[in-house]
């Protein structure tokens, strides 16, 4: 039953996105699904419609302003608090994110809510280091090579078949600016762009991207449905979808010890380092405001991505779901 | 939802609940019918160890970088409890005390008549409040307000506490540079006996060039310590009903001594 619905849903789905494609209004798709309660029909308007902001309920229209302003405020602070809130943890999220991509050299990345560019800078350390190891590869196979042949082998090179590029994405632009900042300060010049734009509704054409990426940035989505639908349109088909986010953790215990954590420590650090317990209250209440492992996998299934798989990281508490557009 | 219900009763453990039932139920700025403990619009509820971590953290932060100002707030409210207790107590005895306590008044500039002080005489308490202000540019709404505080009543005493200290710099005749601060902060500390200010004054000092040391220490210093032990409460003082007073007349009323001739020459070098 829920089968024929689905596949019923996604046929709607296709002929929405064929006809839609020039006006980016908010078209809401019925989006039943096992786990999520929210169901919308194809109204235009959202009037008197609520949503989540943490554990408050608010009007749908004020929770991107509300967001909005939670990370301009920690924008400065956000990189420090990361690191002082996960132990330096994330750092090795982020990596095991890269590792899932483990993109080859000379694609596009887009970084969606990208902020302060954590994931971008690792994706082109990557593809530079998997340049370089290519690149050292072709020229050990070559036997017994003169030292001219070799120093050919070496300039021809280096314009490189095609330079790796990472667009960072982010509505927010006090993140951008200290993304900005970040790479001046690692000397990064090429190959990064950064561009202001709202996950729901990307300022870039069908098509473009090899790889979408959205790193703890999708639940402050307002409606995630339509964020996976914009990640979709904008990816080239044979090109993949990665989320890096918090979810459920599936063991008690560790659940307890994780929300005592969560709910006593985090704002406690908020305060002190970053000035705002507010925003830090919002960020530890928004993650159990999310979906599941399994019900967003559905929902990036509903968005037209197959293959869709996610992993669990530390027990849980971050899961990274990839789909590819085929 | 259970989950949620389960935290915010934990968080609410150690809030006095029926003073809620007696003050009438607190509304939040948003609309939301989750009761969480909170007793007044700014307010956080925080249980012991919160507030330990609260009190540790922004303790090292304050000493790390004395220009955040919120940390020196965080750390006051919450190591502050016994000392407001006590605090509230001499208001509550006193009479004029008292009626602020019922009252509320707040020092913020949507509540003072500006054109009206500044139209008042000279060495009137409104007028040199008011050149206080614009000579060391300064706002009283840049206080922060008070979160942390689990109690209504005591809340507001620590929010009077930091709005009347700008009215102490005008009392006391301290400027607003870091002599001036150590200066006040020992007064308060020998008035409210709240850690924090006890914590200042004993700090402060570190800061100080050797002059400016050797100044608080011979003079300032003695003389902020007896003023502060032996004057009247300062958070007893309807000031805003006292704009028109002669600023020596209030000094005389409060038993605080003028200042030590010498701050106004070291003032003219430090400043």
């Amino acid at each position: 039953m829920a089968a024929s619905i689905r596949t019923l849903l996604r046929v709607l789905c296709e002929s929405t996105h064929n006809i839609q494609h020039v006006s980016r209004s908010r078209i809401k798709h019925s989006c039943c699904n096992a786990g999520i309660t929210v169901c919308r029909g194809y109204s235009g308007g959202s009037e008197g419609k609520t949503t989540h902001f943490g554990f408050e309920t608010v009007p749908e229209e004020e929770k991107a302003e509300r967001v909005y302003k939670v990370f301009e405020t920690v924008a400065k602070k956000y990189d420090v608090m990361n690191d002082a809130m996960s132990l330096g943890t994330h750092r090795l999220w982020k990596d095991a994110l890269l590792h899932i991509m483990n993109p080859q050299p000379g694609l596009r990345l887009l970084d969606t809510a990208g902020g302060t560019g954590d994931i971008s800078f690792r994706f082109l350390e990557y593809t530079r280091l998997m340049y370089d190891r290519q690149q050292r590869q072709r020229v050990r196979s070559i036997q017994t090579p003169s030292w001219q042949e070799l120093s050919k082998h070496y300039k021809t090179d280096e314009e490189g078949p095609r330079q790796s590029r990472a667009v960072v994405c982010d509505i927010n632009k006090e993140m951008l600016k200290v993304g900005k900042q970040r790479a001046e300060k690692a000397g990064i010049s090429t190959g990064i762009s950064w561009v202001v734009g709202d996950a729901e509704e990307l300022p870039f054409d069908d098509n473009q991207f090899d790889l979408y990426t959205i790193a703890f940035g999708i639940r402050n989505v307002t409606h995630i449905e339509q964020a996976l639908q914009e990640a979709f349109r904008s990816l080239k088909p044979g090109g993949r979808f990665l989320c890096l986010e918090f979810s459920k953790v599936s063991n008690p215990l560790l659940a307890r010890l994780y929300d005592a954590y969560s709910f006593q420590m985090i704002p406690v650090m908020g305060k002190v380092i970053a000035g705002d317990w507010k925003s830090y209250q919002y960020l530890v209440e928004s993650i159990r405001k999310f979906p599941d492992q399994e019900t967003f996998k559905d929902m990036i299934e509903d968005a037209g991505f197959l293959c869709v798989q996610y992993f669990n990281l530390t027990g849980g508490i971050v899961a990274i779901h990839s789909g590819f557009k085929l | 939802m259970m989950l949620s219900r389960l935290l915010r009763s934990f968080l609410t453990i150690h809030c006095r609940r029926s003073y809620t039932v007696l003050t009438g139920q607190q509304h939040k700025s948003t609309d939301s019918n989750q009761y969480n403990g909170q007793l007044y619009p700014t307010h956080i509820p925080t249980n012991p160890v919160q507030k330990a971590l609260l009190a540790v953290g922004s303790g090292v932060a304050a000493l790390q970088n004395p220009y955040r100002h919120d940390m020196v707030a965080v750390l006051g409210e919450t190591t502050g409890h016994q000392a407001l207790i006590k605090l509230r107590d001499r208001m509550r005895n006193d009479p004029e005390g008292y009626t602020i306590l019922i009252e509320r008044p707040r020092i913020r500039l949507s509540t003072l008549d500006l054109t009206q002080m500044s139209a008042l005489p000279d060495g009137s308490l409104g007028r040199e409040y008011l050149r206080f202000l614009e000579e060391n540019r300064v706002t009283p709404d840049s206080r922060a307000d008070v979160k942390f505080v689990d109690n209504e009543e005591l809340a507001y005493v620590m929010q009077r506490y930091r709005e009347v200290h700008d009215l102490l710099h005008t009392l006391l005749g301290m400027p607003t540079n870091m002599l001036g601060e150590v200066a006040v902060k020992w007064f308060e500390a020998a008035q409210t006996g709240l850690p924090m200010c006890i914590l200042g004054a004993t700090l402060g000092p570190i800061r100080l060039s050797v002059s400016s040391l050797q100044l608080l220490l011979q003079s300032l210093g003695p003389w902020a310590l007896r003023s502060g032990g032996r004057a009247r409460c300062v958070l007893n003082i309807f000031y805003e009903r006292r704009w028109e007073q002669n600023l020596d007349e209030l000094r005389q009323e409060l038993n605080i001594d003028p200042p030590p001739l010498s701050i106004f020459q070291n003032r003219k070098s430090t400043s």
